[in-house]
């Protein structure tokens, strides 16, 4: 496993938009609604490659995106930073 | 493992207003995290609009103020006339900066006020329910459009850009759109060079013009909507570097 | 002693207002005050400050609430048609209690009206004419001196009370040369700091400049801290100028240029051997209620002179509260009362109304 999301799930509305986006399918929505009663987007971090692509259209900035780029070689297709996709804190 | 993404302080640690999979909630993040890697949340100035965006100063941590509808650019003139050292940016919505501020917004560009424009454009007017607006497109259908758009009654969809990048006192015009991954990107790089501008002294008005996802009022899932701005609203809204 | 200088009212307004520390004006052309925009877009400059023409009076009072917005002192000045455009800015000036000065020099109304000299914007200045509980501030000078000395009045009186402070003046004001003194004076007033303005949250919390409240209960709560604001204003502020009352029939009220027109008349009547007098408005909000009221246990007789149709009179007559009758002469759409015509009314009151039915003398 190359990457991990974390998400805020109180102020996750569940749009839907990082399920729709995520090249993995890796994000699901949750059965359990949070306490504005939205159902919010639940990561299962299956095959995530830490690609960012989640965190870059979600309207409610809820996603936290980590990689593991200690084994930069054998990642696996397209290596797409997620450059410009926010602030990266060591 | 190492964080390539979090959430940046400039954006105020709470959830917003904004129905879920509105645009306003990306635009509002880029914009600070745009202000964040210049640096200059210290000295910027927000203008917020009338509009969904009208509690733009809950969720940006900056100075901020709230204005009459249309008079953002006005106001900012006022503002960054008298300031010249403080950044100042005017966000707005398409009702806002294309309707009742059609006048202000052609002027801070006539006058090559020194200013950052934030304008996004979800053809809609969103707050008050889903009327048409300026940039409503063709057979869209609003709450004031009931039959779609049809240009005899209702004339084009108002391409401001367009319009916005004869005037010389304009330095910088990019539409963009916020219709998925790559585009979000393309929009944060434009948003943070039409700042960028401002910082360095550009001597004249940045506008970038974001077409925008409604979907409460376009009546679709977020990602419906995101596929409908690729699809139908590109097509009236060319996306691309108009100027500078 | 700074020497004499023979001045139109609108530009030796403009240069007071240089002179009280104006940061920035912002102006859009209107005949009878375009001289002011004019003499701001050659000294502003020279003295490092901001001019912009606008692109209308929407814009100037847009502006006007951004640079106020920073703390900076902001003013505009239009006439009629142009401050009716700026209702919805005064009221916003006042919703998020911002500082700022506006001019108003009247010409005929309604309407595209005329460009000669009015008073027919009274109510709108008084009782204001944008949405909400909100006043502003209202100054009637009467002299070109007046318009020079009400300039630093006026950004003192904002900085004060956070709010709008109107010039209300007019085309004969604004055209007529007079001789006045021009001179920087340190004002006696402690203004509050601006430690609400919008300079950048350098190392603080962020600083917000609304008008919108949309909590349950909250915009009551603003409308009633900005009433407390306001009777703070009637109670230190109020200004007025009585002129030869003793043993007075009849007491014209009159403020402005009709005042200038009403002590004529009252000097004339005094030769006839009518006995007039003057109470002359000077704040118009607000308003000397009080004083007119305590006048009216006294005088029986009351003359409104004013150019429009009648409005301050109703001020008037509520301070009068039925102690006296109020009568009113008034000239419009650009029409000026003549000194005769007053007089001709005062002696025909004081003929009649005067002593015999002891209603001019009340204990």
């Amino acid at each position: 496993m190359a990457g991990k999301i974390t998400i805020d799930i109180e102020k996750c509305k569940g749009c839907g938009l990082c399920v729709a986006v995520c090249p993995k399918g890796s994000i699901v929505i949750s059965s359990e609604s949070n306490a504005k009663g939205y159902f919010p987007a639940r990561p299962t971090n299956v095959d995530c490659t830490g690609c960012g692509e989640c965190a870059v259209v979600c309207p409610d900035a809820v996603i936290t995106v980590y990689r593991d780029d200690s084994r930069k070689a054998g990642s696996a297709g397209q290596r797409r930073e997620a450059n410009g996709a926010g602030v990266s804190r060591g | 493992m190492k964080t390539v993404f979090a959430r940046t302080a400039v954006l105020k640690d709470c959830s917003t207003h904004y129905c879920p999979g509105c645009g306003h909630g990306i635009a509002h993040r880029l914009v600070a995290e745009a202000i964040d890697e210049l640096g200059i949340q210290g000295r910027t100035i927000g203008i917020a609009p009338v509009g969904c965006s009208v509690l733009l100063y809950d969720y940006i941590d900056v100075d901020c103020i709230e204005v009459a509808h249309g008079r953002a650019p006005a106001v900012a003139t006022g503002m960054k006339r008298t300031n010249p050292d403080k950044i100042v940016f005017s966000y707005q919505g398409d009702g806002d900066l294309a309707s009742i501020g059609a006048a202000e917004i052609l002027h801070a560009g006539h006058r090559g006020e020194q200013l950052t424009v934030i304008f996004i454009n979800n053809a809609v007017y969103g707050m008050t329910g889903g009327q048409m607006a300026p940039t409503t497109m063709l057979n869209q259908v609003t709450t004031t459009s009931p039959k779609g758009r049809s240009a005899v009654e209702q004339g084009y969809p108002l391409q401001v850009s367009e319009v916005m990048a004869v005037l010389p006192g304009v330095v910088y015009v990019e539409r963009t759109a916020l219709d998925g991954g790559a585009g979000v990107r393309k929009t944060k790089k434009a948003i943070k060079h039409a700042f960028e501008l401002q910082v360095e002294g550009a001597p004249g008005l940045a506008l970038v013009e974001v077409l925008s996802p409604c979907p409460t009022y376009w009546r679709m899932p977020p990602a419906k909507a995101m596929k409908r701005i690729r699809e139908e609203m590109s097509k009236f809204f060319p996306v691309g570097r108009l100027k500078g | 002693m700074s020497e004499r200088v023979l001045m139109c009212g609108n530009k030796a307004l403009a240069e007071a207002a240089i002179l009280a520390g104006c940061d920035a004006y912002f102006g859009y052309p209107i005949t009878p005050q375009n001289e002011i925009p004019a003499y701001m877009s050659r000294r502003m400059p020279e003295e490092g400050r901001v001019f912009v023409q606008s692109e209308s009076e929407l814009a100037a009072i847009s502006m006007v609430f951004g640079a106020s917005a920073t703390g900076k002192r902001a003013m505009t000045t239009s006439s009629s048609p142009g401050i009716s455009l700026m209702q919805e800015g005064i009221s916003y000036l006042a919703g998020a209690e911002l500082p700022a000065v506006v001019v108003n020099v009247m010409r005929g109304g309604p309407g595209l009206g005329n460009i000669a000299p009015s008073q027919s914007d009274y109510f709108q200045a008084t009782r204001g004419g944008g949405h909400g509980d909100y006043r502003t501030i209202v100054l009637a000078p009467s002299t070109v001196q007046e318009m020079v000395d009400f300039m630093p009045l006026a950004f003192d009186l904002a900085d004060q009370y956070t709010m709008t402070v109107l010039v209300l003046a007019d085309g004969i004001l604004g055209q007529m040369m007079e001789p006045v003194v021009l001179e920087k004076k340190q004002s006696k007033r402690k203004l509050p700091p601006k430690d609400w303005a919008l300079t950048g949250a350098n190392g603080r919390k962020q600083h917000i400049v609304r008008s919108l409240w949309l909590a349950d209960g909250r915009l009551e709560e603003q409308n009633r801290k900005l009433q407390t604001k306001y009777e703070q204003v009637l109670k230190n502020e109020v200004l007025f100028e009585d002129y030869r009352l003793e043993g007075a029939e009849v007491v014209v009220v009159a403020y402005g240029v009709a005042a200038r027109i009403a002590r004529s008349a009252v000097d004339s009547a005094r030769e006839e051997g009518i006995a007039a007098g003057l109470i002359r408005p000077i704040t118009l909000w607000p308003f000397p209620t009080e004083r007119i009221g305590k006048a009216a246990d006294k005088y029986g007789l009351f003359l409104a002179v004013e150019m429009n149709m009648g409005q301050m009179v109703e001020d008037v007559r509520l301070a009068v509260e039925g102690k006296a009758s109020v009568l009113f002469h008034g000239r419009s759409g650009g029409g000026v009362p003549a000194v005769e015509d007053i007089v001709g009314i005062l002696r025909q009151a004081s003929g009649s109304g005067g002593g015999e039915k002891g209603v001019g003398k009340r204990k």
